[in-house]
């Protein structure tokens, strides 16, 4: 929760090791013109194709090698049937037309292959598909089947209305990761994160996917796993990262208004650099913990100034910056009865969220940090209240 | 064979009544029909508008000028209204125009259930308007942004346009097993005499085996939404594991509607391409026989495939290797369509009048789609595939050429039949191309997109997947525009043209091309004997 710095603290690379991708040669160009420039050097220059990212990025991880492997096998194998098949049709439109002069043969039908092509065909096209489903059967198994062992890493990945919560399950870690507006995140927009999912290289991971609220799914290209996160449901993939760098991904199943913004990226690190950063990791936890369990009363303002940056991270997404939500969807806080009533209903819907609406509970958030936000909300815009909720309230209401 | 012999009185009794009676009354199999594709042309124009919408929003990174629950709105609506409101009716009016005029039928069997199957779906289609805007009154609750799968949870946040979509979809399911059991009714028992079911025009076979498709899935589809009704306001836990039910359950009842669905599409344009592609061709279709064969096949195994929908939802090894196996065993049956239509065309005397253009573009699009739909069906590949713009690239590919372009073809193939007129065949010419590169502007460059990580129904994007995205939204304008020359060549047949011939085609075969062009309102009064 309050790993905003983990990256700069340890000076992490924040590229790709891989070549960055050129975002745009052409700036000054109108889009359009762009369009047609692209496709023009795309069917001539090799380097203008990986540029452009015309196949899957280069993988991070065995598994992810072998169903990039399969890809371009059924791809190939697809291409070569595709020419066969427009071949015979060209050739045909170009022969057997009228206007050459060419009769048709009213008993080609009945000919021995008009007889037996209906036995041809389908052994022919069978041979193909048992090529492929053989191939992929084999790699099926080791990207389904996840190893058991003993010492594999359990990440659980956590899909919510809209940001991804990762519990480092041996390590006692939690990393909540959202997206990062495009003011701060420049080119990366919707493919960047406050806190990435930093994972060691060499170390077998598995990845236990579950939902909060309605399905997502977990999609990083690179690692070529996706799972749909199911409320209720506990799925299963894994993988071994090979390589180090920062691989990116978004959520893949529609999850209501902002499925756009549910960025994924991955940070590939040694085993040592991730040794370190857990350790890290764990000193700001219990840090966080102290100071919401001191018996300390705060001071409206460290609350409201506390709250502000919780607010914006944790409760803006839906009910704006500006307080006034997105109605009918996301109600406006401003001015609205639970945050101008009584306090109480206000921290029950707070902690508990709010049954068949998006409003999730909260409780997970420790009594300082609800205790900041709901002072916040019932200080800002338009609510003057005046009241000052303290941590210990927030005990008192859990 | 005898031609239309009316007696006077049956002539007098059996007189069209003039104005909206004729229309609302109709038990007429081709005014019916009429009314089919009159309903589904102002469907294809609405579903278009959606995705041209779509498609503008997609034109440049950001959120230009649909907010994300709007825009995911419009591919909700897109969907459904191009499947239930264009593809289908556009497919059902063909059945009922040729059908009894092909199997020398006085009508369909059951004529006021036709009028019936028909009205319908206004009343389904205005609901389906009602929930897009609904939203947009006060107190109309939350927008429908769940894409057309609908799935819970998320349909159960969505507000009260969920349940007009319920309903929605419960009316066209109703239209649909009313019309279906009609062309089974009317194929099983009003052929002609001497017509066995071996020598029934292709169409006709292929609308058999549509009908007990939708009659087999149908009700399942309205059994899944009527659980999901129950859960949103009765307090059921159908879908909701915190009582004991299953989000994932859902999908399955959805999805062994919606993948025989995509052969209920599917199969009445392979229907039309049976008699176009031997009409231009100058020659008989090539493997009748292995035909049927390919379509029973390709129906059954179609049943039993579902879950390649769901490969990432974690289901067992098992399971995602039977579905796996399945799915590419479909390719067995289609590769064998593909390659009769092949062999038509093989040693024929071929030309291109825009039916054949459509045909001809079918079986070059399709085949390319049907083989991506064999990349996805690889479950490891699909791991990547999965839910990205790879996947709208592939089902655009599919189902425009396999569903859509079929029912164009068709269109102009019968347009000088059921008109009287010819069509300006240069207009088609230019419809066609327009139509054919603006689709492939389109959808081609989605598959990188798909490759290269862009998430599919997303409002907005990184500028990494911008390219791709000009070039797509540009070829949608193109694609989108196109049909306003298939509008404009339409009216302009209907009201006039070069007189068709009862046989408007050199090489068309058929009982339809006995009748004149126009047919009389009735036609077949007494049935053709057929030798």
């Amino acid at each position: 929760m309050h790993n905003n710095h983990t990256n700069e603290a340890y000076g992490f690379e924040n590229k790709p090791l891989s070549k960055p991708r050129k975002h745009d040669r052409f700036p000054n160009l109108p889009l359009c013109l762009k369009g047609g420039l692209l496709t023009a050097t795309m069917l001539t220059m090799g380097e203008a194709m990986a540029e452009y990212g015309l196949n899957f990025p280069e993988p991070a991880a065995g598994v992810a090698r072998e169903i990039y492997g399969i890809h371009m096998m059924t791809m190939s194998i697809a291409t070569i049937l595709l020419v066969i098949v427009f071949a015979f049709v060209f050739y045909s439109l170009f022969y057997h037309r009228k206007s050459r002069g060419y009769e048709a043969d009213q008993e080609f039908h009945n000919s021995w292959f008009g007889n037996w092509s209906w036995v041809i065909v389908p052994a022919l096209v069978l041979g193909v598909d048992l090529t492929i489903a053989g191939k992929a059967d084999a790699v099926l198994k080791s990207v389904w089947d996840v190893p058991k062992e003993e010492n594999i890493m359990d990440v659980k990945v956590t899909g919510h209305q809209w940001w991804w919560e990762f519990d480092y399950l041996d390590h006692d870690i939690k990393v909540e990761s959202r997206f990062v507006p495009k003011d701060k995140s420049g080119d990366l927009y919707l493919r960047e994160v406050d806190n990435r999912l930093v994972l060691p290289t060499g170390v077998k991971i598995r990845f236990l996917h579950t939902s909060a609220d309605v399905l997502h799914a977990f999609w990083v290209p690179e690692l070529a796993v996706k799972k749909d996160a199911i409320p209720g449901y506990v799925t299963e993939t894994w993988a071994e990262l090979d390589r180090e760098g920062v691989f990116r991904g978004q959520c893949a199943e529609i999850c209501g208004t902002w499925h756009s913004r549910m960025p994924i990226v991955v940070e590939s690190v040694s085993p040592e650099r991730f040794a370190a950063w857990t350790e890290d990791q764990k000193s700001i936890k219990v840090a966080a913990a102290a100071e919401a369990s001191a018996d300390k009363e705060w001071s409206m303002d460290d609350l409201l100034a506390k709250g502000k940056g919780l607010y914006e991270t944790k409760c803006a997404a839906c009910h704006q910056v500006n307080g006034m939500g997105l109605p009918p969807a996301f109600p406006a806080l401003n001015g609205s009865a639970i945050a101008t009533g009584p306090i109480a209903d206000h921290l029950n819907i707070v902690i508990k969220g709010k049954e068949g609406t998006a409003m999730q509970p909260w409780g997970t958030l420790n009594d300082l940090e609800i205790a900041a936000i709901v002072t916040y909300e019932r200080n800002s815009w338009d609510n003057k209240s005046g009241d000052v909720v303290q941590p210990a309230d927030v005990k008192q209401a859990r | 064979m005898s031609t239309t012999t009316l007696t006077h009185d049956e002539a007098h009794h059996h007189e069209a009544p003039k104005g909206w009676r004729r229309w609302l009354f109709s038990t007429n199999h081709k005014d019916i029909g009429t009314l089919y594709l009159l309903f589904a042309l102002v469907m294809l124009f609405l579903g278009g508008a959606s995705a041209m919408l779509i498609r503008m929003e997609l034109f440049q990174p950001g959120i230009q000028f649909l907010d994300p629950d709007l825009y995911n709105n419009l591919v909700t609506n897109h969907a459904l209204i191009m499947i239930f409101g264009a593809v289908m009716p556009a497919a059902a009016g063909l059945a009922n125009w040729m059908i009894p005029m092909m199997i020398g039928a006085p009508d369909m069997a059951l004529p006021r259930l036709n009028n019936l199957s028909f009205w319908i779906l206004p009343a389904a289609a205005t609901m389906l308007i009602l929930s897009f805007i609904i939203p947009f009154f006060p107190g109309g609750g939350t927008q429908i942004n769940t894409g057309w799968t609908i799935y819970p949870p998320l349909s159960i946040q969505v507000g009260m346009s969920m349940d007009f979509l319920i309903f929605a979809i419960h009316l066209l399911g109703i239209s649909s097993v009313l019309a279906s059991i009609n062309i089974i009714v009317t194929l099983l028992n009003m052929r002609a005499p001497g017509m066995t079911l071996m020598t029934m025009p292709m169409f006709c076979w292929t609308w058999l085996v549509t009908a007990f498709l939708l009659i087999l899935v149908v009700p399942v589809l309205a059994g899944g939404v009527t659980m999901l009704l129950f859960d949103r306001h009765f307090g059921t836990s159908f879908f909701d594991a915190a009582g004991g039910g299953d989000p994932v359950l859902f999908q399955h009842l959805f999805w062994f509607f919606g993948h025989p669905e995509v052969y209920i599409l599917l199969l009445p344009s392979i229907g039309v391409l049976s008699h176009v592609i031997p009409a231009f061709s100058r020659k008989p279709l090539f493997g009748y026989k292995s035909m049927v064969g390919a379509m029973l096949a390709v129906a059954t195994i179609g049943m039993v495939v579902w879950a390649h929908h769901q490969y990432t939802i974690g289901m067992s090894l098992g399971a995602v290797t039977y579905f796996m196996i399945g799915t590419i065993l479909i390719s067995i049956p289609v590769g064998l369509m593909v390659f009769n239509f092949i062999a038509t065309m093989w040693r024929g005397s071929m030309t291109f009048e825009t039916p054949m253009l459509f045909a001809v573009g079918i079986v070059l699009m399709f085949t390319f789609g049907g083989l991506s739909g064999v990349m996805l069906a690889v479950v490891p590949a699909d791991m990547q595939y999965h839910d990205s713009m790879f996947v709208v690239a592939h089902f655009h590919y599919v189902l425009m050429p396999g569903a859509v372009f079929g029912l164009f073809a068709g269109v102009f193939y019968w347009l000088p039949k059921w008109t009287g007129h010819m069509y300006n065949e240069k207009l088609g010419k230019i419809f066609f191309w327009t139509n054919v590169i603006g689709f492939n502007i389109t959808f081609f460059p989605q598959h990188f997109l798909g490759l290269a990580g862009m998430p599919r129904r997303i409002v907005d994007y990184n500028m990494m997947f911008t390219e791709f995205n000009v070039v797509s939204s540009i070829g949608a304008m193109i694609f989108g525009l196109s049909h306003l020359i298939l509008l404009y060549i339409v009216i302009k047949t209907i009201r006039g043209g070069k007189k068709a011939e009862s046989r408007a085609w050199e090489g068309a075969k058929g009982l339809e091309w006995e009748l004149d062009s126009p047919p009389a309102f009735h036609t077949w009064t007494v049935a053709p004997q057929i030798k």
